[in-house]
């Protein structure tokens, strides 16, 4: 490895990790002020212009809260969770291509690498409740192994549908060949199944049952204060928003759109817009349907989702395999 | 061998769900033994609200009660009152003046569409969804405005008392009341729309927590529980009181005794509250509010019973009068009491969230259960 390749990814860590803090801060104020307006009413309107600072704020009191922890806890799992948590969802932002120029690394596997990554989260969530104490946390994070084992499987077998059309595992290459068309067409179907796992995976409403408050108080959650809950706070939105850039890379032709000036790196505006357009769908989600129950949930991955999948997955080797012989 | 070693060999649990948990509705406490995500047995541990108000009935003249009918069910309290109220009327021989039940009327059932509304938003709640108690508060408020307006509350409404009501109603709040009708009835389309058709609601409350009409009666639940089980039983038409008899109304029931029944009757409920006040509206008489009554309340030595229909079922109020100022016992049957004591014989078995949206689906106010 030569000095350029090494400072250009000790640059991009900074840049990923400050992007990271920032995409949390930005989410969360999103966040609530669409949950305001979803719900009639403003949303936070008190710090700044419109509220613009509320998280900021919030962040601030959050790390000068006294971290708890419970006597009975396993002290050093209960510490290091919060970190695991967060760590894994700086990796994916590595390998993702926000514009032709705007991507640290391209791995011949990168597609493969950030569904591997973003497994780990689970492993966090695991943690955190079984080394509370607490048997609503425990409660949950059981619910959170059992949910991400089922909804990793779908994604997968979509991923694998679209890697086929593109031939390539490399998040680059997937992008490129969608060039003339958005495999949204090809793979509708992918598609809803991709994003109904994708708000599965990332524990958000109306699947956020290892953090059911209304059952579990807060699940996983339920021990956690001061900056330690702020640290799972930030993981979750990180990824979500791995979650969406992935579908935008897979099914919306990632940095594709209308050409711009200095296109090798201005076109990561339209990946951005895709993106957060689809983070906008899931808040609306979220603040729209109730819970699922927990054995609905896991009919709904295993009866329909996964059947589906292996369908989709099907007819697009079918398809590849035909247009290929037509073609070739 | 330990509670924890037990615990573990058996992969049974021993979870205290509350008085402090966010589905609890306030300080009830359920003793709860899982397995797993299963309820196997539920203990429900009350007293963490009492307020002796019975014994403060025994201490104090027959009028001064009046300040704690509205605090016994405080989402719904003019029923309480409207009970205590009848029921003095009764023992001492009052005749309330017609413009004065006629404002009974109307403001019970805006307190029963306030109590509803809370219950819509709160069992929302209980399943999950945050957005539809917002709505909910949006048109609770409205009616509570009319409320605060008419009675000078906005919570416990001090409104009735032995002889009519303490305050008239102008035109320009009767006027704001039709206002009122004519707005919930459009946003009950936004209701259905956000969770009566939402599919995630249906299959979380279809066929869950079935409670039979057998089970109903042999627990003595009231109300829509057990209207919502389809056993057509609501004292406004069983035993017409203060006038319901003039007004008419449906008496909505449910057939399978689920969950989505009990939503749908306090549903259709509100929209024939709305009914009866419009018909009281059209037809109110002019006239006093206030009968004329004695100084001192000195009912003639017995016993005197009375029930309304709150918003959670029956209200009775049974009183003993040894003849002086002093009410000798006062007991107060409260719905909730008997809706929850059915509630562990129908959850055993039950998973976790089916507990809690069934638990919701009673509509339980705790105090009103300690007293």
């Amino acid at each position: 490895m030569d000095s350029e390749t090494t400072i250009r990814i000790f640059i991009s860590v900074v840049l990923v990790a400050g992007f990271v803090f920032a995409n949390a801060t930005v989410m969360g104020y999103l966040e609530r002020k669409l949950a305001g307006h979803f719900q009639r009413r403003l949303g936070p309107m008190e710090v700044g212009w419109h509220g613009i600072l509320q998280m900021p704020i919030d962040g601030i009191k959050l790390l000068g809260k006294r971290m708890l922890i419970p006597k009975q806890a396993e002290g050093l799992i209960f510490r290091l969770a919060p970190v695991i948590s967060l760590s894994p969802v700086l990796l994916p932002l590595m390998v993702i291509p926000f514009s032709p120029a705007l991507q640290v690394v391209d791995m011949k596997v990168g597609l493969i690498f950030v569904l591997a990554i973003e497994a780990f989260g689970t492993i966090a969530v695991f943690l955190a409740g079984w080394s509370s104490n607490n048997k609503y946390a425990m409660m949950g994070a059981l619910r959170s192994v059992a949910q991400n084992i089922a909804y990793e499987i779908p994604i997968l077998m979509v991923a694998l549908s679209v890697a086929l059309l593109a031939r390539s595992f490399s998040l680059r290459e997937i992008v490129m060949s969608q060039a003339a068309l958005w495999f949204i067409v090809l793979q509708p179907l992918g598609f809803l199944i991709y994003m109904v796992a994708g708000l599965s995976e990332c524990n958000r409403a109306p699947f956020d049952l290892p953090e059911a408050e209304s059952e579990l108080t807060a699940g996983y959650l339920t021990e956690y204060s001061g900056i330690a809950f702020s640290l799972f706070m930030i993981a979750e939105y990180t990824h979500m928003f791995i979650i969406c850039c992935l579908a935008t890379v897979l099914f919306l032709g990632g940095w594709q759109g209308p050409e711009l000036p200095w296109a090798e790196y201005s076109s990561a505006i339209w990946f951005l817009i895709k993106a957060y357009g689809l983070m906008f769908c899931m808040v609306w989600v979220r603040w729209t349907f109730p819970r699922v129950r927990y054995d609905q949930l896991m009919n709904f991955a295993w009866k329909y989702l996964i059947p589906f999948a292996l369908v989709n997955l099907f007819v697009t080797a079918l398809g590849v395999y035909i247009y290929e012989k037509l073609f070739s | 061998m330990t509670n924890s070693e037990t615990e573990a060999r058996t992969f049974r649990m021993h979870v205290n769900l509350g008085p402090q948990h966010p589905s609890t509705h306030g300080v009830l406490h359920l003793e709860l033994e899982m397995y797993g995500e299963y309820v196997l047995g539920i203990d429900p541990v009350l007293g963490y609200g009492h307020r002796m108000h019975e014994k403060m009935a025994e201490t104090r003249p027959w009028q001064s009660f009046f300040a704690n009918t509205p605090r016994i069910d405080y989402a719904c309290s003019l029923p309480h009152s409207h009970c205590y109220a009848s029921l003095l009327e009764q023992a001492l021989d009052i005749e309330v003046p017609a413009r004065a039940r006629s404002l009974r009327i109307i403001t019970s059932e805006l307190n029963r569409i306030t109590s509803h509304l809370l219950w819509v938003g709160a069992f929302l709640l209980d399943l999950g969804a945050f957005t539809p108690i917002l709505y909910c508060f949006d048109d609770r408020e409205q009616a509570v405005d009319i409320l605060e307006h008419i009675t000078g509350n906005r919570l416990t409404h001090a409104y009735m008392c032995a002889g009519g009501v303490m305050a008239d109603a102008d035109d320009a709040i009767l006027r704001k009341t039709r206002k009122f009708i004519q707005r919930m009835r459009g946003r009950f389309q936004i209701y259905d729309r956000l969770i009566t058709n939402n599919i995630i609601f249906v299959t979380r409350t279809r066929d869950i927590g079935i409670i039979t009409p057998d089970l109903a009666r042999a627990y003595g639940a009231t109300g829509p529980v057990l209207r919502g089980s389809g056993v057509p039983c609501d004292i406004r038409k069983i035993a017409p009181y203060g006038g319901y008899d003039d007004f008419e109304f449906d008496v909505p029931l449910g057939s399978n005794g689920d969950c989505l029944d009990r939503y749908s009757v306090r549903l259709q409920e509100m929209r024939q509250s709305l009914n009866i006040i419009e018909q009281a509206l059209d037809q109110l008489p002019g006239g006093p509010v206030r009968a004329k009554v004695p100084r001192k309340f000195k009912p003639a030595p017995g016993h005197y019973s009375f029930s309304v229909e709150g918003a959670r079922g029956d209200v009775t109020y049974w009183a003993v009068s040894d003849g002086s100022e002093i009410p000798y016992r006062l007991k107060i049957r409260s719905a909730c009491m008997a809706n929850l004591s059915l509630f562990p014989e129908l959850c055993q078995g039950m998973l976790l969230a089916d507990l809690i949206s069934t638990l919701g689906s009673l509509d339980l106010v705790i105090p009103e259960i300690d007293r």
